[in-house]
């Protein structure tokens, strides 16, 4: 509990600060509303918002699981391949490098008008894509060269060196990689949906543009508030279930 | 003679070792010292077949399987149990798991850690984990057993009392043992012979046999016999030293 007591406290006197200087001030409520008002644009527009939020939610994780297999995929074939490997690195590397938004328009006339959240989906995914993949490609190469020496002795094979030693060694890389992942599919979805700037989606950030469009500001603020829920709350579950894998691998948790 | 090397050289990009001549019998202990970076585990690499030399040749009469190496770090997989890693040898030879770990069990139980079988090595602490990592050198009953400064990252104490099991898991096993170290008096205490090596490129600069049993009794480390060897080896090292 003594934990939580400092930020519960200064998020508390943020708010108090932001709703004195908009009464005090006088600001108009279309360029800073208080959150008091906010408070009563995330009640009544409860049902509209949770659905955007469902969307941008399903987006991100249809997403993470593209790039998931596609990144491991990818990675597993490339340490079969040391050729394959020289091959997609660049490739791989370009990809990362290229800003999202720049791609997207070609993927919303790919995706075609009546199905943006295809090219939501696989913009999200290609952004999601280099952390699993750099991830697992360092995983697959971070076994302890004693251990490796150990499997050279007793004449292992590729397959018993795979599954025995490489996979394994990789696990702790593999989850740190789609840690990170998770949480920049939800700003690639997020920001694919702007660039895209069709309502198909139905996404958090149609709701965000929409409302900025009616200067609905606290709207806008509302929905700013659910994402960033969103985003904590995929962090957190994400976080919870590495430490919980972790500590099953290392043999050290609960679950053994 | 169970392992050999003659007049043999490694190169990597520039000579690390040779030409570098040493023959072991079955069942001697043999100690190798000399200064980092002479070549000694490349010398031991070299003897447990890993890695083909680049001049002379390498005499092994015995199998893969037969041979076993320990390393400086216990270097276990963290996603198995002791158990697990002991028996991971025997599985790569493609022994069934039951029979694998029931070995595992019984040299895990030869190095004192048959209360810790189902431990992972996060809760192992060092000296526990070096034991289980030996254990796991010891399960294919090895007739060659190659240590490369086994104890060099372990306390005083831990490192004496893992140099006497040893000695003695050596005695009743009677594997050939190649014990690599850069400690004088660890050398001296565990081998009937010691080797010293010149600085890089490694070449023989002297031999000495060591007198008194294996395993070594209480106090042997304040004979006047052990003073003496651990004398003599240093100073073949100095003249080594001096002469590179």
């Amino acid at each position: 509990m003594k934990r939580h007591l400092p930020p519960t406290l200064l998020i508390a006197a943020l708010l108090i600060g932001w709703e004195a200087a908009c009464r005090l001030l006088h600001v108009a409520p279309y360029i800073l509303p208080p959150p008091s008002a906010v408070a009563v644009s995330l009640a009544t527009d409860a049902p509209i918002l949770l659905a955007a939020a469902w969307n941008t939610l399903s987006m991100a994780l249809w997403a993470l699981l593209l790039a998931s297999l596609a990144g491991c995929g990818l990675a597993l074939a490339s340490a079969l391949s040391p050729a394959l490997d020289r091959a997609v690195r660049p490739l791989a590397v370009a990809a990362q490098v290229t800003p999202v938004v720049a791609v997207a328009p070609l993927f919303v006339i790919w995706a075609g008008l009546d199905h943006p959240e295809r090219a939501i989906v696989a913009l999200a995914a290609i952004v999601a894509f280099f952390p699993i993949f750099s991830g697992a490609t360092a995983g697959l190469k971070s076994a302890d060269p004693g251990l490796e020496r150990v499997f050279d002795l007793y004449g292992a094979s590729r397959w018993e060196r795979l599954t025995r030693l490489r996979l394994p060694a990789s696990t702790p890389f593999l989850l740190e990689g789609h840690r990170v992942a998770a949480g920049l599919a939800v700003i690639g979805a997020v920001v694919a949906e702007f660039v895209a700037g069709s309502g198909a989606a139905q996404g958090l950030a149609w709701r965000i543009l929409e409302a900025g469009n009616r200067l609905q500001t606290d709207r806008m603020f509302a929905a700013l508030a659910v994402l960033a829920a969103l985003g904590l709350l995929l962090h957190g579950a994400v976080h919870a279930a590495e430490r919980r894998l972790l500590a099953w691998w290392a043999g050290t948790g609960p679950a053994r | 003679m169970i392992a050999a090397l003659q007049g043999v050289t490694a190169d990597y990009g520039k000579r690390a070792l040779g030409p570098f001549d040493l023959a072991l019998n079955s069942g001697e202990t043999v100690a190798l010292v000399g200064p980092s970076g002479c070549g000694k585990s490349t010398a031991l690499r070299l003897l447990a077949g890993l890695e083909a030399p680049s001049g002379g040749g390498v005499v092994r009469k015995v199998d893969r399987g037969e041979t076993a190496l320990v390393f400086q770090s216990p270097t276990l997989a963290p996603w198995l149990s002791a158990l697990d890693n002991v028996a991971l040898p025997l599985r790569l030879s493609g022994q069934p798991a039951a029979l694998a770990r029931e070995a595992a069990a019984t040299a895990l139980d030869r190095v004192g850690l048959s209360g810790a079988l189902h431990k992972s090595p996060a809760q192992l602490s060092g000296g526990m984990a070096m034991r289980a990592s030996l254990a796991r050198a010891l399960v294919t009953n090895p007739r060659l057993l190659l240590l490369d400064e086994p104890f060099a990252a372990l306390d005083e104490i831990t490192r004496r009392q893992l140099a006497d099991d040893m000695l003695g898991i050596a005695a009743e096993l009677k594997p050939a043992v190649l014990f690599v170290t850069h400690n004088v008096e660890e050398a001296v205490y565990m081998a009937s012979r010691v080797v010293v090596m010149t600085p890089g490129p490694g070449r023989v600069a002297g031999e000495l046999a060591i007198e008194g049993p294996l395993p070594r009794p209480a106090g042997f480390r304040t004979t006047a016999a052990f003073r003496k060897s651990a004398e003599q080896v240093s100073e073949m090292l100095a003249t080594g030293m001096a002469a590179a």
